[in-house]
């Protein structure tokens, strides 16, 4: 059985949520605790980004395998305004918030497989997963 | 929610034992600046052995705590950060290198009375 969670991000609560789900399924999913901090910290980066720049989205985080390896997906997903430059956003120190610009290069850093599939004034879906060692 | 800041002589001692969201972190830098300035506090100690998790934000808001202290004339050290998030911390990119750090709460207040006599 796999298991699944939504939880919606429309406030600075639903960041919260989001990593207290994501540390709960990597912990169940077998993650070490250095693992778990890493997953906790990309899901809360993603959801902060929903929040600051979509203003709502979803995060869906699962437990996946594949050819043997099991793993844990994080899907954030948003119908904000999609992101302007995609390779702009990839640089670390680039931001457009205020922020230390350590968002997204960093998230990419912290799992192993990361995809950004974003269309202006669509949305933005980001799948990051983290495979067990 | 409040992180409570305790006084201790010259120094304020602070433990965050609560996961930070946003509107904590900023409350919390509120409140230390606050203190540090109704109390006349000389250094701070920020414990964070009980923190899971440091993301980029609350990294940016730790330390901004740091330098609006400084510029108030307060030296701040952090202790007790955890080994799973120095590594985070470190794969995102974020080095807080300008930041005085410290292993534990004793070694910390250590730390602090050097920085203050140096």
């Amino acid at each position: 059985m796999q298991v699944q969670t939504h939880v919606d991000i429309n406030s600075e609560w639903g960041i919260v949520a989001a990593r207290q789900a994501g540390r709960k399924l990597a912990r169940e999913i077998g993650f070490g605790s250095v693992d778990q901090a890493r997953i906790t910290t990309a899901i809360s980066e993603l959801a902060r980004n929903i929040y600051l720049y979509a203003n709502q989205g979803q995060i869906k985080i699962e437990e996946v395998a594949d050819s043997g390896k099991r793993g844990m997906k994080i899907i954030a997903s948003d119908e904000g305004p999609g992101i302007k430059d995609v390779r702009r956003v990839m640089e670390d120190g680039f931001t457009t918030s205020g922020g230390l610009g350590a968002g997204l290069p960093g998230v990419k850093r912290l799992m192993d497989e990361f995809i950004i599939d974003s269309e202006m004034d669509e949305g933005t879906i980001i799948t990051a997963i983290k495979w067990l060692r | 929610m409040r992180i409570p800041i305790l006084k201790l002589h010259d120094y304020l001692l602070i433990s965050v034992q609560v996961e930070l969201d946003d509107q904590t972190a900023l409350q919390f830098q509120e409140d230390v600046l606050a203190k540090i300035h109704e109390e006349g506090s000389r250094g701070v100690v920020i414990d964070l052995t009980s923190v899971e998790m440091i993301d980029s934000f609350i990294a940016k808001v730790l330390g901004d705590v740091v330098d609006m202290s400084n510029l108030m004339g307060a030296k701040v050290v952090l202790t007790g950060i955890q080994p799973a998030v120095a590594i985070t911390l470190i794969d995102m990119g974020i080095a807080l290198d300008e930041v005085p750090t410290a292993l534990d709460l004793e070694q910390g207040l250590e730390r602090l009375q050097l920085e203050l006599e140096g």
